[in-house]
Parts: structure tokens; sequence; C-alpha cells
């Protein structure tokens, strides 16, 4: 690797206005730390797959820069991509040929793949997202799962520094899901960077060290997976047949949010201890059978950065 | 072994770069020449001679000159006329077409397929895959000719009596030497379809819908015909397309008259290297959002 690069993926002010004035991605600063599995979330439409064809050079920014293994975009592409596996916005393949036919083309067209290597390359990738036995069926003849992960031998097909994936996890079923995920964790503990895109939060909670959230082309929030999570608000949950006394104990408390449902009391975790809260309620004779902090779900911190519903802003 | 020295291991010397390069064009040939429909357009190529000859065979010989196609009414004397009635037929629409497919299809296919992204991630790099793409219609130029040639005279040779083929300018040349000049046209009019295919590969960077670029080009191919046939518009006759495409007769005599010919040869040099700049102005520069 590079010494004095500390970051797979740098860009500075990265914009992308299409011609019709639509602006995909504003303003972009994001830094990939080097080893880390980074996921980058946001709703569909949110800029994510524009972001990513710009990391690639297949989009050329309106504006700002893009560092990519220490190298510039696109002007040092040559350099840069063959350090870098990619799977974006799905597997696209030659229906007519083979798996094996395919992942060969792919290396015959990097200059820099030593094609005395390359029939053994092309199984050991097969081999690695367990495709080998399929290797000489004809590409039109995979199902989804299958065309998914041929798209990721292709990423394999060297060792690279920076694996990219645009939803790798599409279209599998959960058997697949789960071996995508610890290929991924296989991947990162050699050493690789990944960039993951996603819209499955638990996906990422699971396999990532550090997210970005993007909405509206523009970054709400970026840091390792557990400080998104803990920025969120939690919620102390109180469960007592003495609901009415332990709402007045907790607004005495000065605890913002105090809510009673059924035989249980929610209130705004943070401003007061939870054993603080908990002493309170039991000197007030209130009966605790269970008390807990929650911390909300890398899904809830989501949604209350990117907002609910269905709406289209333009 | 750390992962850079693993990646730095991988990488082969500077040498075998050029080899690489005639890797991705054995690739791109391999994948053109194994799909269903290329093979479908060569063999719609190859039946047009067989056609002919079987048609002559069956039924009675043209009686005269004048009665159908040009050297149709020497296939029945002599097979070898199979080649160049083949060739004559398939000039005016089926070989465009047959190239307006390919060139069409050469960058838009990928496009449309989503091969695009993978192959410029790999990175195969845009110049260099424009430049296999644009060599690799040229060489299906050559092939389609040549499949009509061979398939003539080998259709011819089964069919008709082989023999000493009288030449435009009078001469007779053995069967040997007519065999050579029928491959020498079928190369002429391979080349002579440079420039559509350059102008194809072109219009393929303009879309991502293969079909379009597909029409277009053949849709160019008839409108420079048809521009050529216009006596009133003869000041532009020299620049187009398909004016030359017919003096591959000049190969048929003794010597040589190489005049049009080379012009011809000159006009597609120019197409191909004109549009293929256009194309590489707007490969080099277009966002990749398939």
């Amino acid at each position: 690797m590079t010494p004095g690069v500390t970051d797979a993926v740098v860009t500075r002010g990265l914009t992308k206005r299409f011609r019709g004035g639509q602006v995909a991605v504003a303003d972009l600063d994001l830094n990939v730390p080097q080893g880390s599995v980074f996921g980058f979330l946001g709703p569909n439409g949110s800029g994510k797959t524009t972001t990513i064809r710009m990391l690639l050079g297949l989009v050329s920014p309106t504006a700002g820069a893009v560092t990519l293994l220490g190298e510039p975009m696109p002007r040092s592409a040559a350099a840069a991509l063959p350090r870098v596996g990619a799977l974006i916005e799905g597997p696209a393949c030659y229906p007519f040929l083979s798996g094996a036919v395919n992942l060969a083309r792919l290396d015959a067209a990097d200059r820099t793949a030593d094609p005395a290597t390359r029939h053994n390359r092309v199984n050991e990738a097969l081999e690695r997202v367990g495709l080998l036995a399929a290797r000489g069926k004809r590409y039109k003849a995979y199902s989804l799962g299958m065309r998914q992960r041929l798209g990721l031998a292709a990423a394999l097909l060297r060792p690279r520094e920076l694996l990219v994936l645009d939803e790798p996890t599409n279209g599998l079923d959960p058997q697949g899901t789960r071996e995508i995920r610890s290929l991924v964790r296989a991947v990162a503990d050699e050493g690789s960077t990944v960039f993951l895109s996603s819209h499955l939060l638990a996906e990422v909670e699971q396999v990532c060290t550090h997210a970005a959230v993007l909405s509206h082309g523009k970054l709400v929030a970026v840091g390792t997976v557990e400080s998104l999570r803990t920025a969120a608000a939690g919620h102390l949950v109180v469960r007592t047949p003495d609901v009415g006394l332990a709402v007045t104990t907790l607004r005495g408390l000065g605890i913002p949010d105090v809510s009673a449902d059924g035989d249980q009391v929610t209130a705004a975790a943070d401003s007061v201890p939870p054993e603080v809260a908990c002493a309170a309620l039991v000197a007030d004779g209130v009966r605790v059978q269970a008390l807990a902090v929650q911390r909300p779900s890398l899904e809830e911190a989501f949604v209350a950065l990117t907002g609910e519903g269905f709406d289209v802003t333009e | 072994m750390s992962l850079s020295e693993t990646i730095a291991s991988t990488k082969p010397a500077r040498a075998t770069a050029a080899s690489n390069h005639l890797g991705l064009l054995r690739s791109e040939l391999t994948t053109l020449f194994r799909r269903l429909r290329t093979l479908a357009i060569l063999t719609c190529l190859a039946g047009v001679p067989v056609l002919l000859a079987v048609a002559v065979k069956v039924f009675s010989a043209p009686s005269g000159p004048n009665d159908g196609p040009p050297f149709l009414y020497q296939v029945a004397s002599n097979g070898l006329f199979v080649a160049l009635t083949g060739l004559v037929v398939t000039l005016p629409l089926f070989l465009p077409l047959a190239v307006g497919v390919v060139a069409g299809d050469s960058i838009a296919g990928e496009a449309s397929q989503g091969t695009l992204r993978y192959l410029l991630v790999v990175p195969t790099g845009r110049i260099r895959l424009l430049l296999v793409k644009l060599a690799t219609v040229l060489i299906f130029c050559l092939v389609a000719a040549f499949v009509v040639a061979l398939a003539g005279m080998a259709i011819g040779a089964v069919l008709f009596p082989l023999g000493p083929v009288t030449l435009l300018s009078g001469d007779t040349i053995g069967a040997g030497e007519a065999f050579a000049r029928g491959l020498l046209v079928a190369g002429y009019l391979g080349l002579s379809l440079a420039g559509l295919a350059a102008v194809g590969v072109f219009i393929s960077t303009l879309t991502d819908v293969p079909i379009a670029a597909m029409a277009a080009t053949v849709t160019l191919a008839i409108i420079s015909q048809i521009v050529d046939s216009i006596p009133q518009l003869h000041a532009v006759h020299p620049w187009l397309l398909s004016h030359y495409w017919l003096a591959f007769g000049d190969l048929l005599r003794e010597p040589i008259y190489t005049p049009l010919i080379a012009r011809g040869l000159a006009l597609q040099l120019g197409y191909v290297v004109v549009f293929g700049l256009l194309a590489w102005a707007r490969f080099s520069s277009r966002d990749i959002l398939s």
C-alpha cells in the first residue's frame, strides 16, 4: 500500500449535477479509512450509485475531487482500478457465454493481469463464491443469486486492496446473504478495505465498522457504526403495575417525553442516569418489574436521519 | 506475503503489454463469433450464393448478360462466377446490414447489457476499448465479404465446371488466378465497408439502445446509395461511402486498373479516421450510466 496514505477513498466537495439540472450528489466529503468495512447507506435515489460511479471513473464529477487508493480519479484510473474490485448495480455478463468464459473475458481486458495464471484465478474466484460446479453453464441459465455471485467472483479475480460492493446481497436467499457476509469479513480480514453500499441496515450493522448516511445527495451522518447508533436518542423503559405513579416520579426528575402505554412507561434516556431514575422510582413506592435503556437499532437511527415515508423530494 | 506484495507479484512485466492488447482483441473476436446472431448473419450471407447457384442449376441458365444480376449468365459455364454474383447481390443491402448490426451493437450493446461498466472498471481504458471494438468490426467486414466469396466458390465448384475466365479487359486467365482475383474482390469489398463500420461504431457511442444504432447505420448506407444514384447531386458523389463500391470491377482487368480502387480505399480510410476520432471524442468523456 502506498505509504503515508491512510484512507482508501477520499472525496472532497464531490458534486454531480446532471444535464437536466438535477443534483444527484452535493458537496460530498468522504474519508474511507484503510482496512475498514465501510457501510454506505441511503434510501433509493439518494445518490449512492452516482457516487460509486464517480469513485470508479464511470461518471465525471461536475465539481470536486476523488482520490482512490492514493491516486487521483479519473486521471490515474489505470493505476488505481486494477487494485479495486467492484460490483455496481447488480451483475452484468454476456448471456451466451459461460460463467468461466465471462470471467476470463474480464481478465483479458485487464492489461495488468497475467494471462498465464488466468485459468487458475478464474477457478479460484468461482470456488470462493461457490460457483465452481456451474463454471461451464451459460450465464443466461444462472439464477439471480448465481449471477450475483458471479459478479462477486469477477471482483475477486485478483487480490484487491479495495472492494466496492453496491447492494451485494440483492436477490440472494438468506443462506446466500450469510455467505456474502462471511465473504466480506474474510476479505476484510485479509487487509482489504470494503466499501459496501446497502439499504439493508441489519446487514450493515452486522459487518461494517464504519458507515456514512446519504440523503438527497448530501451526507447526513458519518462515523463508526457504534457512534451512529448512540447518536440517536435512546429510551428508558419501565414496566410496572403503578403506571400513574411512575409517570409522576419520572416527570418530577425532569425527564422529557414521558408516556405510558399499558403497564409500560417510556421516557427519554440520557437526561438522568438510569440508576438514579430507578432509585427514585423505588423510593416513591413504584413496584418496578423491569427497567431498561433501549438503544435504537441502526434502522431507527437511519430513519431518524433520512425521514420516514415514501416522499420523493425534488 | 502482504496484500500489496501479492498484488505486485501478479503484475506482469511491461513486455507482455502488447500480448495483452492482442488478448483483448482475441477475447472480443471470440465473443463476437461465438454469438448465435453473428453466426446466423454469416450463414444467411453464405446462403445467398448457394441460392443463386442452385437456382441456375435447377432452372435454366440466364439467356444473356441482361437477364438477372451481373455475371449471373456466366455462372453455368464457370462456377467461379457464383462468388462474384453473390458479392454483387449482397453489396447494396445485405452486407451493409450485417456490418450495421455488428457495428451498431459494438458499444451500445455493451451499454444496454451493463457489461460496459464492468469492462471500464477493469480498467480496460476507454480508448483501448474503442480501438479494439473498431478493429473487431473491421475484421468482421472482411470476414463477411470472404464468407460470401468462399461460399460462392465452393458451391460453384460443386455444381458447375471450373475453367479459364475471360476478364473485362478481354484477356483470359487460368482458374487458379481467377480464384485469387475473386479473393481480391472480396478483400476490396470488405475494406470498402470499413467506413460504414466506423460510422456505425460512432453512432453506437451515442446511445444505449443497440437497435437504434444498427438501424441508423444501415439507413446511412442506403441514403448513400440513393444520393449516389441521383446525377444532379454529382458534386457530393466522390464523398459518399458507397461511391467506389462497384470499382471492384477494375480488379478484373489485366493489368489491374488501380486509380479508382486506390481512391475508394483512401476514402474508406478517411471515414475510419474521421468517425474514429468523433467516436473517441464522444466516448472518452461520456458518463456511463447504464
